[in-house]
């Protein structure tokens, strides 16, 4: 547990440092899963003791997004003043993202296993 | 009279120190979870959704700023930095069925990218956003660091950004699974990277919610956006400022 919790830190600094040196419009958290990725593929896999710690932290996930969420408090009046927009833009891009992405790669990857058979 | 005095110094105490926003945070997340749980993990009983609206009524209810909650909660916000390295474990195991489907994978992002920006700035327009909130809406359908920062460099207002992307995940995690009955989408690993695309970190829980297949390449699909929004949208701008 402190092990991996350990690892998971030291990668994400490794991150945060890379972001911050060259200037990269990345966060340093999403290079130090990259860069932890690749470890991974290079050593063969996780330890047990990370891949525990991954699941336990990852099984609650939504709960880190609360604070944040919280936030909305802050802007209820701004939004009061333009939600008609901000709702209608927000539910019809969302929406339309989540069905282009799956249906191109619904119709893609149907034909590159097509392809392989 | 003396209980009622001594109740208020404790609430004094309290409140300046950061115990009563953690844990209050962690309340009502688990009643959240417990509620979401005898649901059946059903979409429209999404835990941050519901933990959110609990901790807003009870801080307007007691009058509390943000700020002093934030103190306490920081703790848990903190966590999504290791939290999003971990993502790289589950995406490890999918390794084989990643490296098949890498062509098509990397063709939907860009679609499903371009779809979130164009899409939510072309129908805010349709409904008259301002100029400032279209700028903020651009770069809502990654996490929350990075489309504050691209909100900032293309002139929209950062802090709007940041309530908008945590919108779009819950919006997301609520909707996923009935766009995908309506479409006859089955394929975990395309439920997830869908999810993903659209609704970042908030879809990669629920996501993982539903197998850990879907939360890998949710994961996956939430890193990727950020690289390439980051990258899109500051020359999609300018584009969609003439056409529109």
């Amino acid at each position: 547990m402190l092990g991996a919790l350990t690892i998971l830190l030291v990668f994400q600094l490794i991150g945060e440092v890379l972001a911050q040196l060259f200037a990269l419009p990345i966060p340093g958290p999403v290079i130090g899963m990259a860069l932890l990725f690749v470890a991974l593929a290079l050593r063969g896999g996780p330890s047990a003791e990370l891949r525990d710690t991954a699941q336990n932290l990852l099984q609650h996930l939504s709960l880190l997004f609360v604070p944040a969420g919280v936030g909305v408090m802050l802007h209820f009046h701004r939004i009061g003043d333009e939600w008609l927009p901000l709702t209608a833009a927000l539910v019809g891009s969302t929406l339309l993202t989540i069905a282009v992405t799956a249906l191109v790669l619904r119709a893609l990857a149907g034909r590159a296993e097509a392809r392989e058979e | 009279m003396r209980a009622s005095a001594n109740l208020a110094e404790i609430w004094v105490y309290l409140s300046a120190s950061p115990l009563l926003g953690l844990t209050v945070t962690l309340l009502a997340y688990q009643g959240a979870w417990w509620l979401s749980k005898r649901a059946g993990f059903h979409p429209l009983a999404n835990p941050v959704l519901l933990a959110v609206a609990a901790l807003v009524l009870l801080l307007a209810l007691t009058g509390t700023p943000y700020a002093t909650y934030f103190d306490g909660a920081q703790f848990v916000h903190f966590l999504l930095g290791p939290a999003t390295v971990a993502l790289a474990i589950p995406l490890y195991t999918q390794l084989p069925k990643l490296r098949a489907m890498a062509g098509p994978l990397l063709a939907a992002l860009v679609a499903g990218s371009l779809t979130a920006t164009v899409s939510a700035v072309a129908i805010g327009k349709l409904f008259g956003a301002s100029e400032a909130s279209l700028l903020s809406l651009a770069p809502k359908s990654v996490t929350t660091p990075i489309a504050m920062g691209i909100a900032e460099r293309i002139g929209g207002l950062p802090s709007l950004t940041a309530v908008l992307v945590i919108a779009t995940g819950i919006l997301g995690a609520v909707s996923a699974r009935f766009i995908y009955q309506a479409l006859g989408i089955a394929d975990h690993a395309v439920r997830g990277f869908a999810i993903g695309v659209a609704s970042h970190g908030i879809g990669t829980a629920r996501a993982f919610q539903v197998s850990e297949q879907a939360g890998a390449f949710s994961g996956l699909a939430m890193g990727l956006n950020a690289l390439l929004t980051a990258l899109l949208v500051p020359l999609l701008i300018p584009l969609l400022k003439h056409w529109l």
